[in-house]
């Protein structure tokens, strides 16, 4: 009888050629995973001495020696990894003790309302506005001195770019507890913890201990991806290392974009090999997480056949709330400080605010500000519409192939997550540049593309999913076909987090550093390289006008896409 | 070819596993209404979407469906003239009540006067004359489920599939919406395929009841399998 049956497929799509049904994964494959991959092959080969363009042309392990013969290398790499790590564990820890102590009260709710808008602001102006707080001469000193807690001259102390990089620790925290936060709250939205912690509670357990318990197992598979992304970005990030890290020796990642970026191109060599070292550096965090994963589970394990139902503590509720609170913030007051010193007319030291205001730093950068502003906005745009498209026809055509379709998409799109920028961005500038598209917009636009997708998709799939299959099953049945159940039906019902989808490409575009310098050729300033230029001695007035046009243009995306749709539709959204 | 919906032979399954039905066979001719039956898990949901043609992949099928005589098997869900009511209305929220209709009613009723002209009809018959306007989620549970009725007879189906479309209205609206619905169907003469935990519903039905079993209980039974099919 088995024999008798076939693929269904072949039954109900056989009017369709089926190159046209993979046509999105097809795309994906084409412009997405295999560049990726090209990029990764093209910063490894470097790495061995195959560079044809510079005269690379055998095998060799050169480019390994003079890797390991760079001054500071081995501080460089026990900095990528203690930032990497320290990032990730304090805020993951902030994240988990102020979700298991607060959840489901109304100090969540508050809390959350105000980091939510921190994820659009790019990770440079956070990092400028962190290094205006702290400076020896920055807000915090010169209201203490204000208040006659510290007086004269600042004190001579590296409270930014310190040797042990706890600057650029904190200043990552502010930016990835808000999106580890978020990637909380989705992944609480699918389990159902108010029922398990109500059993759990009402078997004798306290809330926090309910919550390590039963509920953090149940989340911690839907956050692991997200965790091993921050982790890979911290330990390879380089434009808040070039704002908060230290400079000699800085952290690997900076290291080695120095030599990509040194003007003798025989550098390229020896960067290309601390490349690959970096993609080896944040498998092996990712590695010591995992094991750590490991040992916490098992230890849980044992606590709960010991019987531990933990005890309330006020303390560590307090210390939650307060570490939470804290991230927003010191987040907020140095965004505050920015826009404050773009005002500035004098600020000295003695007053905490400034003395007088003026427009003079706006009127006269503004015109130079422009080009950045509009190569900024041009770039965003165009790559979070390429980025929508791509998604929502990967999001159609999951829906016809089911889950096969639905995991491929998943790893395609977010293994790139785990790679290191610096990593494989070398390899695309040399594919650019093979390919005639170094400085140009469209290079340009897709090395954004690249990094932009991967946001977009993880922002649309769920509310794409949670669409009531049974209204285009209805609209089928009443006769039309997938193309215009998909104009006239899905889209127009689906348009609140279509536009969020695009909100989000585009501020992910806006942060992006180092795709803008590698695929630019040096012709494209954004605001965001103009901002990592300047803060590095520039006048704090000017880069406050940076800063301040930085956080603006994604706040502005976002703020449009909610406006224009109003919450109308909301059973639709929620699903069944 | 005889008339009405016939399902030939259709057996359906997940691949790996044994089928949840072997060699199903139905007929139900103009204004019949035949009544499906079975646990859940017995495969009735998966065999209205084979029948629509909106089967998840991953299902292995085979057999034939023939709608007055035609074979739709190999057709998209759009060109089988199929209709389908759920237990919720599932009336389109961004769109009017007149459009929702609008949206049903084919393009060969041309003309935009012609159009509304239909489409007034159909609410007439409905008892909502004038709600053409009306935001879907300002109407009643009743009204609602009446324009989800009409909305698929709009779009002038050969054979209708009703997904246990009661299941979620009260008592007393129940009955009436049943007449109301099956008294609809039965004056365009459509072959009605019900699928109901109601025992009240195939009561009303006057027609063919057919039990889906498990197929694990059925093997025990029978080696063939053949669903249980007996007459009131």
């Amino acid at each position: 009888m088995a024999t008798a049956l076939r693929p269904l497929s072949r039954i109900s799509r056989g009017w369709r050629p089926r190159v046209l049904e993979h046509l999105a994964t097809l795309l994906l494959w084409l412009v997405f995973a295999t560049p990726v991959a090209i990029g990764v092959l093209g910063t490894v080969l470097p790495a061995f001495g195959i560079l044809p363009e510079l005269g690379g042309s055998s095998l060799s392990l050169q480019p390994w020696r003079q890797l390991f013969n760079v001054p500071g290398l081995p501080e460089a790499v026990l900095l990528s990894l203690t930032t990497g790590l320290g990032t990730t564990a304090i805020s993951f820890l902030i994240v988990i003790a102020f979700s298991a102590h607060w959840h489901g009260t109304r100090w969540f709710g508050r809390l959350r309302r105000l980091l939510s808008p921190l994820l659009s602001v790019p990770h440079v102006a956070i990092a400028i506005g962190f290094a205006f707080l702290i400076a020896p001469s920055g807000w915090i000193y010169r209201v203490l001195a204000a208040l006659g807690l510290a007086a004269g001259l600042p004190p001579d102390l590296s409270t930014v770019q310190d040797r042990h990089g706890l600057a650029l620790i904190l200043g990552l925290i502010l930016k990835e507890v808000p999106f580890l936060l978020l990637m909380m709250l989705v992944a609480l939205g699918q389990v159902r913890v108010g029922e398990s912690l109500t059993i759990a509670r009402a078997l004798g357990h306290s809330r926090s201990a309910a919550w390590q318990a039963i509920v953090l197992p149940q989340l911690y598979p839907q956050l692991r991806l997200p965790i091993y992304a921050v982790l890979a970005y911290s330990a390879s990030v380089v434009d808040v290392a070039l704002i908060l890290g230290p400079t000699t020796p800085p952290s690997l990642a900076v290291l080695v974009w120095r030599g990509f970026h040194d003007p003798d191109l025989n550098q390229i060599f020896w960067a290309s090999a601390g490349a690959c070292l970096q993609l080896l550096i944040a498998l092996f965090a990712i590695l010591l997480w995992r094991l750590g994963e490991l040992v916490a589970s098992a230890s849980g394990r044992r606590r709960i056949v010991a019987g531990w139902p933990g005890r309330p503590s006020r303390i560590a509720a307090s210390a939650a709330f307060a570490g939470a609170a804290l991230v927003v913030a010191a987040a907020m007051a140095g965004l505050a400080a920015t826009l404050l010193w773009s005002f500035t007319k004098s600020w000295t030291i003695g007053s905490a605010m400034p003395e007088a205001l003026t427009l003079a730093t706006w009127m006269q950068q503004l015109p130079v500000a422009l080009k950045a502003l509009t190569a900024t906005a041009v770039i965003g745009i165009s790559s979070a519409m390429a980025a929508l498209l791509l998604t929502i026809a990967l999001l159609e055509e999951e829906r016809r192939e089911s889950l096969k379709a639905r995991q491929r998409h998943y790893w395609l799109l977010y293994a790139p997550l785990l790679l290191p920028q610096i990593g494989f961005l070398f390899g695309i500038e040399t594919l650019l540049v093979r390919s005639d598209l170094d400085g140009t917009w469209s290079g340009l636009v897709w090395t954004h593309f690249l990094f932009v997708l991967p946001y977009v998709y993880l922002s649309l799939s769920e509310p794409w999913r949670a669409l009531d299959p049974r209204y285009e099953r209805t609209a089928r049945c009443l006769g039309r076909g997938p193309l215009a159940v998909l104009v006239t039906l899905k889209l127009p019902l689906l348009v609140r987090p279509i536009l969020v989808a695009l909100a989000l490409g585009f501020a992910v575009s806006v942060g992006q550093y180092l795709p803008t310098l590698f695929a630019g050729a040096g012709r494209f300033q954004t605001l965001t390289t103009e901002a990592v230029a300047l803060a590095a001695g520039g006048d704090r007035r000017v880069v406050g006008v940076y800063t301040a046009l930085q956080m603006f243009l994604p706040a502005l995306g976002f703020a449009l896409a909610l406006g224009l749709t109003r919450r109308r539709f909301q059973r639709s959204e929620a699903g069944v | 070819m005889s008339s009405g919906l016939v399902l030939d032979a259709a057996t359906l399954g997940l691949p790996g596993r044994p089928p949840l039905f072997r060699e199903l066979s139905l007929r139900t001719g103009p204004g019949e209404i035949v009544t499906l039956i079975g646990r859940s898990g017995s495969g009735k949901s998966s065999l209205l979407a084979y029948l629509t043609g909106t089967l998840d992949p991953i299902f292995i099928a085979s057999g034939q469906i023939r709608v007055d005589g035609r074979d739709v098997s190999q057709l998209p869900p759009e060109r089988r003239r199929i209709g389908i009511l759920f237990q919720d209305d599932l009336l389109f929220p961004h769109l009017t009540v007149g459009e929702n209709l609008a949206y049903a009613l084919p393009a060969s009723v041309s003309g935009r006067r012609q159009r509304r002209e239909r489409i007034a009809a159909a609410l007439a018959e409905g008892q909502l004359t004038g709600f053409e306007d009306r935001d879907p989620s300002t109407l009643s549970g009743g009204q609602r489920a009446r324009v989800a009725v009409l909305r698929a007879l709009l779009a002038e189906p050969k054979a209708l599939l009703l997904d246990e479309p009661f299941a979620r209205l009260d008592q007393a609206l129940r009955s009436q919406f049943r007449t109301f619905v099956f008294e609809h169907a039965r004056a365009q003469a459509l072959p009605m395929l019900m699928v109901s935990h109601d025992p009240a519903d195939a009561v009303a039905a006057e027609g063919p009841v057919v039990e889906l079993a498990p197929f694990a209980d059925a093997a025990a039974a029978s080696s063939t399998a053949a669903p249980r099919s007996f007459n009131r």
